[in-house]
């Protein structure tokens, strides 16, 4: 399994080592930390156009009645916000620290098919400016919601063949990237790295790569059977010809439900990254973090109906759903436990990472005890298409995938480029968002409670206080986030000015890989093998 | 894992660019065709012929590279389970469409027929539907037809891929047995057998539209026996060239006992859409 690098370009010029002059670079490049780099910048400006979407929809939000824009475009806007953030920020931004990291943490020069690498980023951006471009069609970008549910979703105007290849691309990617990612884990660890010593980052992104090349397929398989039904005159999804609409749900939820997953997953490795190095000790329980985080992988195979308990279903198929579904709280809830144990009696440190993880674990469990709620069938009923559910997923993907990207951020940055960020920004940055965060998402777990439907631009007088109340909330949240920018943006400039050592945070060697290598790190990681591994996080 | 101690990494990749925007221009030509637009078919053959130059241009480049040794055992390791999982992923997508079938056969049609707690609904919407399969649905969607029957043509295209499985594997004897003219017959056999299956399957459409008035638009029949057989078709097609591709390089020299990754690579293809096939053939002819 040793690597040591061997270096050629395209022309067989064996005396080229660095990277190409100018822009170019960035398009033709096959380095794992240039397309890392590429993936990461990619989703910060995609979480800044969806935040911006999600700002048009808390300010018409903002007051009962219509105030800034048409029903039409809201719905459009609720949509694009969503797969905007699923496919062009949340699930980007890990793919770019899988690419970042994992060749350092595992002791490798690169990712094992780096031309491969450099297509499944550019595929990306194709997606999703094919995706973008619909806003500008005749008819409007698609306004039936991220799960492009037929019949209403083939009424949409000229955008829809237009979503539909977008999906096939963003899959394509999606494959090709973990592909990637398992070739570079199955084939690359250094002698020694062996399968139970991995960092559990490098663990959760294996398992959730296997979640994509199983699902990606199947949502491209679903929105392929939407083309043809649209446009071929096949009756898929068509009563009158056989078909059946539900089974469109049942397809998408079967792709739907891991793909939440393949968001959380590498929060969790993240998360179990940095807790342990601000805690100072060990990551509690190892060995059961892998194992629930494969439980977790397997049960989001099975549990997808819960999405439809409302939709009609056997009553068989109600209870099962409803069963498997609470089994997910068993493995979840060994990691909150294990989490919680390895800060208990730490020597505990506050720094922004840490600070970002600790919101996490907390906010999280908390988003995923309002899932345990919803997922008692009859109880969901009353839950069903409420804002008690926006609520619930907005808790599981803000303050937890979110939080922890800021959090990856923060703890990685001064390795990447070799300078501090500013740690009084950086804590501003974490106090701003974690209060408004919360003021923005507690409040619809009343307005669910209450009736509130989503996706809706207009709603009765007595939704009003705690509307105003999310809208201000999400304001705050959404101006706290440019801080975040402005220290992205500082710290590659040089950041506080401090020159950070190859730890960067007090013995962090112990725990993995990525430290012992300088900060910046060079070009290509490990072009000889690292001989000792740590440990420490096991 | 490997014995060599070099990892080869490529540098100033243009290859995945140009494919990608080949992609692009193949798509959104192909979306705006759908809506009726004239010059949509136009760029679609241009995305498609800029995609068909970027597969030729980057296999070569891969093969030259091959050719002259610069793959170590563990590139050919990140090869073998690229491909490995790329088929896995085809396998999920050919899922879908088997799910859908046994869906609509055994949940939404007899639902339709008023089974289980539905008989009401039936008696109101659609009181004359026979829930029986092969169905275009209470609508009658796309008119009379006839189902496609197993024991023709069906049954002798199962007939030929198996024997082409079966000449594949006597072309990879022949080349780890350094025993070049049985690599090349053995591949040209299996080349040839699939064109065959590809033709008699063009036939069998060509019938089922003019003779049996069975259409993509036949309801859900229709629609799963087209998506299905069309789907593996296209791979077929696929593979064959695929297979082409590795013949055309066996006939020049390529590929040693120890280093023929295109090889296996294509035959694990092949015979992945051989065993699609069977699966076709019971449920979708047989069954």
């Amino acid at each position: 399994m040793s690597a040591v690098v061997a270096e050629h370009d395209d022309h067989h010029d064996h005396h080229e080592h660095g990277p190409a002059k100018g822009l170019l670079r960035w398009v033709i490049t096959t380095n794992h930390k240039d397309i890392g780099t590429l993936y990461l910048l990619f989703a910060l400006t995609m979480f800044f156009v969806g935040g911006a979407m999600a700002m048009v929809i808390r300010a018409e939000l903002f007051e009962p009645g219509m105030q800034f824009v048409n029903p039409q475009f809201f719905n459009s806007m609720t949509t694009m916000h969503a797969l905007v953030m699923v496919f062009g920020a949340v699930m980007p931004a890990f793919v770019g620290l899988a690419n970042w990291m994992i060749p350092m943490m595992i002791g490798a020069p690169d990712m094992a098919l780096p031309r491969m690498n450099n297509m499944s980023f550019w595929l990306l951006v194709a997606g999703v400016l094919l995706l973008a471009s619909t806003l500008f069609m005749e008819g409007g970008a698609p306004a039936s919601g991220w799960t492009l549910y037929p019949p209403l979703v083939l009424q949409t105007g000229k955008a829809l063949p237009f979503a539909i290849f977008s999906v096939h691309l963003l899959g394509i990617s999606s494959i090709m990237g973990a592909i990637n990612i398992i070739a570079t884990i199955f084939n690359m660890r250094a002698p020694g790295m062996t399968l139970m010593k991995m960092p559990m980052f490098v663990w959760t992104w294996l398992i959730t790569a296997f979640l994509l090349i199983a699902i990606m397929p199947v949502f491209a398989g679903a929105v392929t059977m939407l083309l043809t039904d649209k446009f071929f005159n096949t009756s898929f999804f068509d009563a009158a010809g056989g078909g059946d609409p539900v089974l469109y749900q049942h397809i998408f939820w079967f792709f739907g439900h891991p793909e939440v997953y393949v968001m959380i997953l590498p929060t969790f490795g993240v998360a179990s990254t940095i807790i342990p190095v601000f805690a100072r000790k060990p990551l509690f329980g190892y060995s059961s973090m892998v194992y629930a985080t494969a439980s977790i992988a397997f049960l989001s195979f099975i549990v997808w109906a819960h999405h439809m308990f409302t939709v009609g279903m056997p009553i068989a198929g109600e209870l099962y759903f409803m069963y498997a579904t609470m089994l997910i709280a068993i493995p979840t809830g060994v990691k909150v436990f294990n989490w919680t144990a390895t800060m208990w009696k730490g020597s505990m440190t506050f720094e922004t990472p840490m600070l970002f993880s600790i919101a996490f674990v907390v906010l999280f469990t908390m988003g995923g005890f309002t899932g345990l709620m919803m997922s008692v069938a009859p109880v969901d009923f009353q839950y069903h298409d409420t804002y008690f559910i926006v609520a619930h997923f907005h808790y599981t993907l803000v303050p937890a995938s979110v939080f922890i990207l800021m959090a990856a951020g923060y703890f990685w940055l001064p390795k990447w480029t070799g300078h501090m960020y500013d740690e009084r920004i950086g804590r501003l940055h974490f106090w701003l968002s974690v209060v408004s965060v919360n003021i923005l998402f507690f409040p619809q777990h009343f307005l669910g409670l209450a009736g509130m439907p989503r996706r809706i631009p207009d709603y009765a007088v007595q939704f009003a206080d705690w509307n105003m109340i999310s809208s201000i909330g999400g304001f705050i949240f959404g101006a706290s986030q440019l801080l975040f920018l402005y220290i992205v943006i500082d710290t590659i400039k040089g950041g506080t000015g401090e020159k950070v050592t190859d730890e960067v945070w007090e013995d962090a060697a112990k725990h993995s890989l990525e430290w012992t290598l300088p900060s910046p790190p060079p070009y290509h990681s490990f072009t000889t093998p690292p001989t000792v591994i740590p440990t420490e996080h096991i | 894992m490997s014995t060599s101690n070099e990892y080869y990494i490529p540098h100033k990749a243009t290859w995945p660019v140009i494919g990608t925007a080949g992609l692009v221009m193949m798509l959104a030509g192909f979306a705006n065709y759908l809506n009726g637009s004239t010059a949509g078919s136009a760029w679609m053959l241009l995305g498609l012929t800029v995609f068909i130059v970027m597969l030729a241009g980057w296999f070569t480049l891969q093969s030259g590279e091959s050719e002259s040794g610069m793959y170590s055992t563990q590139v050919g390791i990140s090869y073998r389970m690229g491909m490995m999982w790329f088929i896995f992923s085809e396998i999920m997508f050919f899922a879908v469409f088997f799910g859908t079938l046994w869906y609509t056969r055994n949940l939404s049609v007899p639902w339709l027929g008023g089974e289980g707690a539905r008989a009401a609904t039936k008696e109101l919407l659609w009181p004359s539907f026979e829930a029986v399969w092969p169905t275009n649905g209470p609508g009658k969607v796309g008119g009379e037809f006839e189902p496609m029957g197993a024991w023709g043509l069906p049954f002798l295209n199962t007939l030929i891929l198996l024997t082409s499985g079966v000449s594949c594997t006597w072309a990879h004897h022949g080349l780890l047995a350094k025993n070049r003219d049985q690599l090349i017959k053995g591949l040209a056999a299996t080349v040839g057998l699939g064109l065959l299956f590809v033709s008699f399957q063009a036939f069998e459409y060509h019938e089922a539209y003019t003779e049996m008035g069975l259409t993509l638009g036949s309801g859900i029949y229709g629609s799963t026996f087209f998506m299905l057989t069309g789907f593996h078709g296209f791979h077929v097609c696929v593979g064959a060239i695929i297979l082409s591709v590795v013949l055309f390089r066996s006939w020049k020299g390529h590929f040693k006992p120890e280093n023929h990754f295109a090889f296996e690579a294509a035959a694990w293809y092949w015979h992945f859409v051989d065993v699609v096939w069977l699966g076709l053939f019971v449920f979708v002819y047989v069954i």
